[in-house]
């Protein structure tokens, strides 16, 4: 199970599209279990019918004129399965959803989670090689998602072949994928399982999504030259290009120039403040340094009277950036 | 939403007073002056049970010939992207404006026993469409077949096309997607284009009439033998198929009261 994780416009769900073979490809190959299914410089294209591939639509597009049970019976009798046979897989398939009940009812007349299970049950009835989800969840009232994805996920793992997941949501990505790809601007820009992803982030999208501050530059020792301006001390920065992570709750937030140990301090200004439960994130503008997120506890804030434009001192240990290649 | 009321304009009231009795007075003038008596006779009288029933074969044949072609020129309009189009669109739906004797003229000159293609066709197999049933039919299918194009294309536009996207990727072909997926969904504007498109054959008389004569039996319809009776002094006659019509009309327009008149 993958995921393709990008911010909105990113490309995600054009490149779904691309492997469903709605949207042909102007340069490259889709290859499914050694298999091209469409192959530009050969010029070949296999039609989207004939592609071994289910997709569950955003907003599942279950055929309103038909109930559940023709829904999920569509793909067996396109291919020519009989009716009687037709029907039988795919109340079996329903029964295997947990939905066997609604088998007669109209898509309009069923709950989101309902209709996102009979797009599945549908999708799979024809057997694919590729199940592709568009945000599976996004059209889901926020209430009953975390039941959703629970099923959602058990019923994924039953399945056999590919599963690629569409979202914009990491959360839905971590909970469901062992595979993240993240997508930008139409390109992929990390990939891995979500624990590498979430430890290394390679882009400020990334980074924002996990919540920690990223910098780019170039090291040399224990130092590094920042691509924006400022220089970083962090220990066994190695040499050449790399990111440098540093979480917010590695940072100290000081009113007055600290004493001791931490090699990196910074003078700046508190530029926004955000409450997240008991913890403030502090964003702080320090002139030729980066702009660092701070995360403190809202009694510090409270101590160090700190409001938006007071001046603060910021320190970060050296030993608590973590350097990796870029 | 309530609405707030509008301030009273005497004036513009007159006025729509007039254009109301403009279009009752006339359906006034049919009830009062029918010959509600003699009614029964006059609609089992031979002549006009013949005119009747052609009427209803050649409306409801040349609504299934506007179905048959016109939704696939209504897919193509609405789906397919190829230049002159929106040429091909003004075309297809002239004959709604076009005045219906002009149409039948135009349709001599083409399908007639020297027109365009009707003289080679003539000559070759000794069929004509002038002046016959058939003849009838091709009339009322030109001027009624617009009718059904428009209103099915628009339903064509107005249809979610990820539906037959989401069929495809379930392994239908595009003919089953069109049959089990596009003409499901689109079957409301279809129904409602149908029974605009047969309205408008039933009532055809310009087109008919020029291309088409008036022979009882063949190609007299209803419409026609109205008029036939009208100009042969056989007033009650033309008043009981008058109102006949009209009930036919009032009962169409109340099937397609949700779709045109709002509410």
């Amino acid at each position: 199970m993958a995921a393709l994780l990008g911010p909105n416009g990113a490309g995600k769900t054009t490149a779904l599209r691309a492997l469903a073979g709605l949207l042909p490809l102007e340069a490259g190959r889709v290859v499914l279990d050694g298999r091209v299914l469409e192959d530009t410089a050969r010029r070949i294209r296999v039609p989207v019918e004939r592609r071994p591939v289910g997709m569950v639509f955003q907003d599942y597009l279950l055929f309103p004129h038909l109930s559940a049970l023709e829904n999920v019976a569509f793909g067996l009798r396109a291919r020519g399965v009989r009716r009687g046979p037709a029907r039988r897989t795919a109340h079996a398939w329903l029964e295997r959803l947990g939905l066997p009940e609604v088998a007669d009812a109209g898509p309009r007349t069923l709950s989101g989670g309902q209709q996102q299970r009979v797009a599945l049950a549908r999708a799979l009835a024809t057997d694919p090689r590729l199940l592709l989800l568009d945000e599976p969840l996004a059209a889901l009232d926020v209430s009953i998602r975390a039941e959703v994805r629970r099923d959602l996920r058990r019923h994924l793992r039953e399945f056999s072949g590919v599963n690629l997941l569409v979202t914009h949501d990491p959360l839905e990505a971590i909970a469901l994928a062992d595979r993240l790809i993240v997508i930008e601007r139409g390109r992929i820009v990390q990939a891995g399982t979500p624990a590498d992803v979430t430890a290394r982030p390679r882009s400020p999208y990334v980074a924002d999504l996990v919540g920690v501050n990223l910098l780019r530059g170039r090291a040399a020792g224990d130092g590094i030259q920042l691509g924006g301006g400022g220089h970083l001390e962090a220990v066994g920065a190695g040499t050449g290009e790399v990111f440098a992570v540093i979480p917010p709750r590695s940072v100290s937030l000081w009113r007055s120039r600290p004493d001791g140990s931490p090699r990196n301090v910074w003078r700046g200004r508190a530029a926004g403040l955000d409450l997240l439960g008991d913890r403030v994130r502090v964003r702080v503008d320090a002139g030729p340094q980066p702009t660092l997120v701070v995360e403190v506890t809202a009694a510090a804030v409270a101590e160090l009277h700190l409001a938006e434009g007071s001046e603060v001192w910021v320190s970060v240990k050296a030993t608590e950036v973590s350097v990796y290649p870029a | 939403m309530v609405r707030p009321p509008q301030p009273f304009n005497p004036v513009l009231v007159v006025l729509a007073a007039a254009a109301a009795l403009f279009f009752i007075l006339p359906l006034v003038g049919l009830v009062a002056r029918a010959p509600w008596a003699s009614a029964l006779g006059i609609l089992t009288d031979p002549q006009v049970q013949l005119a009747l029933r052609l009427s209803l074969i050649c409306s409801l044949a040349s609504t299934a010939l506007a179905a048959v072609l016109g939704v696939p020129l209504a897919w193509v309009l609405a789906r397919l992207r190829f230049p002159g189009k929106n040429l091909l669109r003004g075309l297809t739906t002239l004959p709604m404006v076009l005045p219906p004797v002009v149409a039948g003229v135009a349709l001599l000159l083409a399908f007639g026993r020297r027109g365009l293609v009707g003289a080679p066709i003539a000559g070759a197999t000794g069929l004509a469409l002038p002046f016959t049933t058939p003849g009838v039919i091709v009339a009322e299918s030109f001027v009624a077949m617009p009718f059904l194009v428009i209103t099915v294309e628009a339903g064509l536009r107005s249809m979610d096309v990820r539906f037959e996207e989401a069929a495809r990727t379930l392994g239908a072909r595009r003919w089953t997607v069109f049959r089990r997926i596009t003409l499901p969904l689109i079957g409301p504007s279809l129904a409602a284009g149908a029974v605009l498109a047969w309205s408008r054959a039933l009532g055809e008389f310009g087109a008919t009439i020029t291309f088409a004569g008036n022979f009882p039996g063949t190609t007299q319809t209803a419409p026609l033998a109205v008029y036939i009776d009208l100009e042969s002094g056989r007033l009650p006659s033309a008043v009981v198929l008058s109102l006949l019509l009209v009930i036919v009309s009032l009962a169409v327009l109340v099937a397609l009261r949700g779709r045109y008149l709002g509410d």
